[in-house]
C-alpha cells in the first residue's frame, strides 16, 4: 500500500463514518411533529356593515324563483352594498345529494343563476360556484341542475378536488383540524345559499348546517356532536350575505328526501345578513319556534347571530 | 440497399398504431363520467363508444358466443375485424392492438450485441404454440359456459391493468407531486401545478383518487408483460395471446401474403433483427403465416428484396395453418373441459355464494354472469363511486377479476345505470334508472341487504348519537327507519337516541349506510348479497317486495 493509497482509503472512511455519525445523531428521537401555540379560534369574515335604515333581513314570496330572490336583494340595500368591483365571490349553495329540483334536496339552480347574475352586475371579478357534495361532485353537480345554471350565468363551477383542501386548525369547541376547501378560505366574499329542508338528527337544515359543505374528510362523525359542531362552523364562517331558499322545501326523510309527497313549493326566499336569524326564521316556515332546535340555541348564546325575530329588523314582501 | 420508399410502409403501420393506441387511452379516459354541465342532462350515459375495442375483439364475440349462444349488441363490430383477417392475416397485432403496440414500443432497443442475440430469438420457436393451446383451453371451458378468455385476452388485459392499477397509481403520484408543490407557497408554481391539475381532472386523471382491491397484483403482472418484451420481443403475442391465436388461425384463407425470392437471400438475417412475429421471413425456409404480423420490417430492411408483400402470393413457400397435432389439440382441449367439474363441486355451489360477493345491478344470475363475464374492468373504471373491485377468489376460482362491489370502499349510486351502459357482453345486462328505481314495476333492482352489527352500533351501544346510515339511505321511503329511545349513558344519564333499523322490503342494498358508517374499521352496518333479485335462492324473504 503507497502513502497516496492509504490517504484516500483513511479519507473515504472518515468522511462515511462522520456522516452516518452525524446523520445518526440528528435523527435520533427526533421530534416531528408539529408545534402550534395558538389556542384561538379561526374565524373567516366576510361579512360587510350596513347602515341601518336598511333592514337585516327580508323575506319575499312570489311564483319566480329568479324574481323573488332578486327582490329579497334589493330590499336588503342592493347587491353594490355586499359586492365591491374586482371581488372574488364563492356562492355556496347545498349540492349534497343526487337529486333532481322537484325533490327539494338542493339548492334552487334559478336562485343560484339569479345570485351569480347579480354578483357579476356589481363588478364581481369572479363568482365561484361550488360546494363540497356528500359524494361524487360530478352527478350531484350534474342532476342538481345548479352546474348548468351557474355556468349559463358566466359562473366557474368548482368540483371539489382532493388536493385543493387546506388542514386547518379551526380550534373549535369540537371541530379541531379538518381539511376545508380551499375556495372558501381564498374568497374575498362568501354567500350562503342553502334550501331549508327537514334533517332526521339536528331537525332541520338550512344556513348554518350548510357549512358542513367546506368540510373535507370523514365528516359523518361530528354527527355525534352535531349541534356544536354545526356552532363551531358557523362561528368559524362569517358569510357576507345569507340567502335561504324556501321556494320548495322538503318536510320528512331529509336531508336527503326523495319523495315527491315530502315536498311543498312555498314560493319563498329570506335574505339577510345575521345567519342565525335567517335560520330561526326557517324554523317557522316548518311549523317550529326557533328554540325547538338546539343548534339556534346554541349559536345564538355563542353570539353569533340573533334567534328573538322581533329583535331583527325585517321587511316582508308578496310579488 | 434499403430502398427508401418503402419506409411509407414502416410509417404507416407506426402512425396506425399511434392512432389506435391513442385512441384505445382517449377511450379509456371518456369511460369516467365528469360533467356535461353546459346541458341539463338528468339521466347520465357516458356520451362515446367507451367498449368498442372489446367490442370489435373476435375472442371476445365468439368465446361468448360459445358460452352463451348469443351475439350481445356492441359484439357485431368483432365480425368486420374477423372479415378482414380473413382476408389480410394478423394486421390486426401489427397495426391495431393497443397492447401489441405497447409490447412493440418495449421491444425496441438499440446496440450490436441485442441484434446479435435477435437473430437468434427471432428465429420460430416451438414454445410460440403455447397460445394455440391456451386459445383451444379457454374455447373449450367457455363451451362448458365458464368464460375465462379475459384473463388474457389483450383488450381486456390492458383494459383491466389499467383502469385499475396503472392509472390510479400514476393519479396517486401525480396527487403527491401536486401537493408537493403547493407546499413550496411559491405563487406562480401553484397557479402552474393548479392549471396542470385541473386540465388533467378535465380529460383524463379521476377527480376522487381511486383504489382498487388487490390492485398490486394486477400491476405486477402487467408490469412482467411488459418486462418479457426486454428478453424476447413481443413475448406476449408470441406466447401467450389467445387473440393471436385465433387471429393466426383466421389468417389460414388469408389472400395476402408474402413471397420470396430464396435464391437471392445472402443469410444476412437483417430481417430477423427487425422481425416481430418470429414468423421465419429469412429464405429457404417456409413463411409462416399464422405467426405473422403483417408489420413490414423485413420488407423494408431486407438489402437484396427478397421478401415481397402481394396479394394472391404463390404458396409452395408458405405454411398457412399453425402446426398443431391431433393429439395437442384434445389434451388442451380435454384440460379445458375438466376446469367446469371442478371448480363446481367447490363449497360456493353448495351453499350460497360468498356473502360478501355482491355484483353490480344488472348483473345475471351467477352462473350466467360467469358465461358472460370477461372480466376486462370497464365497470370498474366507469363507476362513479370507486363501488366496484376486481376480485380474486371471492367468486370462486371462475370469477377471478370479475367484478364486486366493496360497499365499505364505495357504494352503488341510487340513479346510475353506467356499469351496465359500458358492460361489453351484457353479464350485466343494460338498464334504464327506470328499471333500476322500479318507478313502473314497483319492484327496484336489488343487489342486497344491510345488517346491524349492533354491538359496534353508537345509538345501539354507545347511547351516542348518529344516524349517518338514515341520512345517506337513498330511497325515497327510507329502508333504514328509526325508534327514538330512552338509553342510559354510562354515567346513568338518561339520553334520547335513534336507534336504525332495517327494512327489507324497502333496502336495494346500494351499501351508502355501510360506506358511511362512521365506525372506521370493521362498520356497524354492512351489507351481504342476500335478497339479490338476480338470484332465486339467494332470498330471506318469501315475498321480497313485501305485500303489493
Amino acid at each position: 500500500m503507497d502513502r497516496r493509497n492509504f490517504l484516500e482509503k483513511s479519507l473515504k472512511a472518515g468522511i462515511s463514518i462522520a456522516a452516518t455519525g452525524s446523520l445518526a445523531y440528528w435523527l435520533y428521537n427526533r421530534d416531528v411533529s408539529s408545534k402550534d401555540v395558538s389556542l384561538k379560534m379561526q374565524v373567516r369574515d366576510y361579512s360587510v356593515k350596513i347602515s341601518e335604515e336598511f333592514p337585516e333581513m327580508v323575506i319575499v314570496r312570489g311564483e319566480s324563483p329568479s324574481k323573488i330572490v332578486k327582490t329579497a336583494i334589493e330590499e336588503l340595500g342592493g347587491i353594490k352594498k355586499f359586492i365591491s368591483t374586482g371581488d372574488r365571490v364563492v356562492i355556496k349553495p347545498n349540492i349534497g345529494w343526487d337529486r333532481v329540483p322537484a325533490q327539494a334536496a338542493n339548492t334552487n339552480p334559478e336562485i343560484v343563476k339569479a345570485v351569480v347574475e347579480l354578483c357579476y352586475s356589481a363588478g364581481a371579478k369572479t363568482v365561484i360556484v361550488t360546494d363540497v357534495s356528500c359524494n361524487d361532485p360530478r352527478r350531484y353537480f350534474q342532476r342538481s341542475g345548479i352546474a348548468n345554471a351557474a355556468l349559463s350565468a358566466g359562473a366557474i363551477v368548482n368540483l371539489p378536488s382532493e388536493r385543493k383542501f387546506r388542514v386547518l386548525k379551526i380550534k373549535g369547541e369540537v371541530l379541531d383540524e379538518w381539511p376545508v376547501y380551499r375556495d372558501f378560505i381564498e374568497a374575498d366574499k362568501v354567500i350562503n345559499i342553502p334550501i331549508a329542508k327537514h334533517h332526521n338528527l339536528s331537525g332541520l337544515t338550512m344556513s348554518l348546517k350548510n357549512w358542513y359543505g367546506i368540510l373535507g374528510g370523514h365528516r359523518s362523525v361530528l354527527h355525534q356532536k352535531i349541534d356544536e359542531s354545526i356552532a363551531d362552523l358557523a362561528t368559524f364562517m362569517k358569510p357576507t350575505l345569507t340567502i335561504l331558499d324556501a321556494y320548495r322545501i322538503l318536510v320528512a326523510n331529509g336531508p336527503q328526501g326523495g319523495d315527491l309527497a315530502d315536498v311543498r313549493q312555498i314560493n319563498t326566499v329570506a335574505a339577510g345578513i345575521d345567519q342565525v336569524a335567517v335560520d330561526a326564521f326557517g324554523a317557522t316556515l316548518f311549523g317550529k319556534k326557533p328554540e325547538d332546535l338546539s343548534f339556534i340555541r346554541l349559536a345564538a348564546s355563542r353570539g353569533i347571530g340573533r334567534m328573538d325575530l322581533s329583535k331583527v329588523r325585517t321587511r316582508e314582501i308578496s310579488i | 440497399m434499403k430502398n427508401p420508399k418503402l419506409y411509407i410502409l414502416k410509417t404507416a403501420r407506426r402512425l396506425s398504431q399511434a392512432f389506435f393506441l391513442i385512441l384505445f387511452l382517449f377511450l379509456l379516459f371518456k369511460a369516467e363520467f365528469r360533467g356535461t354541465f353546459d346541458k341539463e342532462i338528468q339521466n347520465i350515459r357516458i356520451d362515446y363508444p367507451v367498449s368498442i375495442f372489446l367490442e370489435a375483439d373476435p375472442l371476445v364475440a365468439i368465446s361468448t358466443a360459445i358460452s352463451t349462444h348469443t351475439l350481445y349488441q356492441g359484439l357485431k363490430w368483432s365480425v368486420i375485424v374477423l372479415v378482414l383477417t380473413f382476408i389480410l392475416g394478423r394486421f390486426i397485432c401489427g397495426w391495431v392492438c393497443p397492447l401489441g403496440t405497447l409490447n412493440h414500443l418495449l421491444s425496441f432497443s438499440l446496440g450490436e450485441k441485442k441484434r446479435k442475440e435477435r437473430v437468434k430469438s427471432n428465429r420460430y420457436q416451438n414454445w410460440q404454440t403455447i397460445k394455440y393451446s391456451i386459445l383451444i383451453l379457454m374455447l373449450a371451458a367457455a363451451f362448458l359456459t365458464t368464460l375465462q378468455t379475459g384473463l388474457l385476452d389483450p383488450i381486456c388485459f390492458l383494459t383491466r391493468s389499467l383502469s385499475t392499477s396503472i392509472l390510479p397509481a400514476i393519479g396517486w403520484s401525480l396527487g403527491k407531486i401536486s401537493g408537493f408543490l403547493l407546499l413550496t407557497n411559491i405563487h406562480g408554481i401553484q397557479k402552474l401545478s393548479d392549471s396542470f391539475f385541473d386540465f388533467s381532472e378535465k380529460y383524463f386523471l379521476s377527480v376522487k383518487q381511486p383504489y382498487f382491491h388487490i390492485s398490486y397484483l394486477l400491476g405486477a403482472v402487467f408490469i412482467l408483460v411488459l418486462a418479457l418484451n426486454r428478453r424476447i420481443m413481443r413475448f406476449w403475442c408470441r406466447a401467450l395471446c389467445p387473440l393471436g391465436a385465433l387471429m393466426g388461425i383466421a389468417s389460414w384463407s388469408s389472400i395476402f401474403g408474402m413471397e420470396k425470392k430464396h435464391e437471392r437471400c445472402t443469410d444476412c438475417n437483417l430481417c430477423l433483427v427487425h422481425c416481430q412475429g418470429a414468423c421465419e421471413p429469412i429464405g429457404r425456409v417456409k413463411w409462416k403465416a399464422w405467426e405473422c404480423h403483417i408489420c413490414f420490417n423485413c420488407r423494408v430492411v431486407c438489402p437484396e428484396d427478397v421478401i415481397r408483400f402481394k396479394f394472391f402470393p404463390k404458396d409452395e413457400a408458405i405454411e398457412s395453418v399453425p402446426d398443431l397435432s391431433r393429439r395437442r389439440i384434445l389434451r388442451s382441449a380435454s384440460l379445458g373441459l375438466i376446469i367446469l367439474p371442478f371448480s363446481r363441486v367447490s363449497d360456493e355451489f353448495k351453499v350460497n355464494y360468498n356473502s360478501r360477493l355482491i355484483r353490480p345491478p344488472g348483473s345475471l344470475e351467477e352462473k350466467e354472469f360467469l358465461a358472460r363475464c370477461i372480466k376486462c374492468g370497464e365497470c370498474m373504471k366507469v363507476c362513479p363511486n370507486n363501488a366496484i373491485h376486481p376480485s380474486l377468489l371471492e367468486s370462486g376460482i371462475e370469477g377471478i377479476w370479475s367484478p364486486i362491489i366493496i360497499p365499505r370502499i364505495g357504494y352503488c349510486e341510487y340513479t346510475c345505470v353506467l356499469c351496465s351502459q359500458v358492460c361489453p357482453t351484457g353479464a350485466i345486462k343494460k338498464i334504464t334508472e327506470e328499471e333500476k328505481l322500479g318507478i313502473k314495476t314497483k319492484k327496484p333492482i336489488k343487489i342486497g341487504l344491510a345488517f346491524y352489527d349492533k354491538g359496534r352500533c353508537l345509538p345501539w351501544s354507545m347511547a351516542t348519537p348518529c344516524i349517518v346510515c338514515e341520512e345517506w339511505c337513498p330511497t325515497p321511503k327510507k329502508a333504514i327507519w328509526l325508534e327514538e329511545t330512552l338509553v342510559t349513558s354510562p354515567s346513568g344519564e338518561k339520553i334520547r337516541v335513534k336507534l336504525p333499523y332495517v327494512n327489507p322490503e324497502l333496502c336495494n342494498g346500494c351499501g351508502a349506510c355501510e360506506t358511511k358508517c362512521p365506525v372506521a374499521d370493521r362498520p356497524a352496518v354492512y351489507v351481504t348479497s342476500i335478497g339479490e333479485s338476480r338470484s332465486k335462492t339467494n332470498q330471506i324473504l318469501l315475498n321480497p317486495y313485501g305485500k303489493k
